[in-house]
């Protein structure tokens, strides 16, 4: 089969077309797997009004990569929605927690495996499911929940997204994608929850056929661009470091 | 942890390390939780799980030979075990939905009589930081809880009910604190065992509902520091 090549020539081409008021999931967990190019882009792109979805809004971390928090520091962000809007230690204290705290940008907060949840959920055709998770606390206040073989659930919805962004070790040109280690993380479950799907790519992008039917991580049907990510200082490598001294 | 009585935070986790069994699935929370893993518990074969996906990891990466893509759920760049399997995190969650998860041992600000416990949240805070917190506490067969006995003030975390937001109702079956070794009860706790220099009125002047003490009480064996 020949299929036209997914890959755009830059970042800033890839995010173009993004506009004011969309979703965009944001992949990666920690370092690994979070796509640090395409929201440096996505800053200088300008975008407004935007929701983001993602584990934690960043900035806890030194030195301090591109993040979503500097999207809400830039204006970029009317939500987000996340497992963290303060770090897990009191004494961490995120860049985002006084945008929301003043009012300035909303958040929901979810818990991370209902987050995980709710977009495999929207990528599945799954327009909601019921979960112990948060049963009992104050997440669950005032909403649906039911006794399902004598245990109480909590009722939840899909989350789907306009786009998403993440980071691959290797794809083809129709963008069948493999991570590396843990940076899988909530990669693969944004790109089956978003309309489109943008990936940046570390190692050099392979001709569709190169990689094994059998040990595809994402299917390429979930990949809509794929950008090279070009060697330091013009891309970013937070997690290259130990490769490159070898 | 000058200022503190009894265990120190690497024998606390080392009395919960103790519990663990051959072949359970551990999940660790971040802080003490995470230092179950330095505690030498002999021949017994623990895989480790991590929300991110990463089932199996082993102790934490020596300098200079890291690999940045591989981290535990605190960030710590980790090794994998001989047999380690990476997942995504919808089927991470799922491992834990799924009540695959033998124990999650997690920190706390507060645990109640009746099981209950706050972690995610401060008094009068707007947000709060949950991670994988809430599906963990709901869905691990057992949740055990280690923190200081007080708080810096002298109150009890140890509580009738919790004042501050609760993860999860019900669900903590043990709780290792700087005092001894603890269960809920549902009207107090029930003292297990006991940390070396406390004594059991010092103990129940500084927690909350009825204390009861397991005939025979054992003082916590301390394996160095």
């Amino acid at each position: 089969m020949t299929q036209k090549s997914k890959v755009v020539g830059s970042f800033r081409e890839a995010v173009a077309d993004i506009p004011d008021g969309s979703t965009i999931g944001f992949g990666g967990f920690a370092m690994p797997g979070v796509a640090f190019n395409l929201i440096k882009a996505l800053m200088e792109q300008g975008a407004k009004r935007l929701t983001l979805v993602a584990n934690t809004t960043g900035g806890a971390q030194q030195p301090r990569m591109p993040d979503i928090g500097m999207l809400v520091e830039n204006g970029q962000v009317a939500k987000v929605i996340c497992a963290f809007t303060a770090a897990t230690r009191p004494t961490d204290v995120l860049p985002f927690t006084k945008y929301y705290e003043s009012g300035e940008v909303d958040a929901e907060l979810v818990p991370q495996g209902t987050l995980a949840e709710r977009m495999r959920a929207a990528g599945a055709g799954v327009p909601a499911f019921y979960t112990p998770t948060a049963v009992g606390t104050e997440l669950a206040e005032g909403r649906e929940t039911r006794f399902i073989n004598g245990r109480e659930y909590l009722l939840e919805y899909a989350l789907p997204l306009d786009y998403a962004f993440i980071r691959a070790r290797k794809a083809d040109t129709f963008g069948n994608l493999r991570f590396h280690r843990a940076q899988r993380n909530f990669n693969p479950v944004m790109a089956t929850a978003a309309r489109c799907t943008i990936v940046e790519v570390d190692d050099p992008i392979v001709p569709a056929g190169t990689i094994d039917a059998d040990d595809v991580h994402t299917p390429g049907i979930f990949v809509h661009r794929l950008v090279q990510v070009p060697p330091e200082p013009e891309g970013l490598w937070p997690t290259k470091r130990q490769e490159r001294r070898r | 942890m000058s200022g503190t009585k009894g265990l120190t935070r690497q024998q606390m986790a080392d009395r919960v390390a103790f519990e663990f069994q051959d072949g359970w699935i551990v999940n660790l929370g971040v802080g003490i939780p995470t230092m179950c893993s330095n505690t030498d518990i002999g021949d017994r074969d623990i895989v480790y799980h991590s929300e991110n996906g990463v089932i199996g990891y082993g102790g934490v990466a020596a300098p200079g030979t890291e690999d940045l893509n591989l981290v535990n759920a605190g960030g710590q760049n980790v090794t994998l075990k001989p047999g380690a399997a990476v997942v995504n995190h919808a089927d991470s969650f799922g491992i834990i939905r799924g009540g695959h998860i033998d124990v999650t041992v997690m920190g706390a600000y507060q645990v109640s009589m009746k099981g209950d416990f706050a972690n995610w949240k401060l008094k009068g805070q707007k947000g709060g930081g949950i991670g994988g917190a809430m599906d963990l506490a709901a869905c691990a067969k057992r949740v055990f809880i280690i923190l200081e006995h007080v708080t810096r003030d002298g109150s009890p975390r140890l509580v009738q009910s919790c004042d501050l937001p609760v993860t999860a109702r019900g669900v903590v079956k043990m709780v290792a604190t700087n005092y001894g070794l603890f269960e809920p009860t549902g009207d107090g706790f029930l003292l297990r065992e006991i940390a070396p220099g406390l004594t059991v009125d010092e103990i129940r002047a500084s927690t909350a509902g009825k204390l009861t003490v397991v005939d025979n009480l054992q003082t916590i064996k301390v394996v160095g520091g």
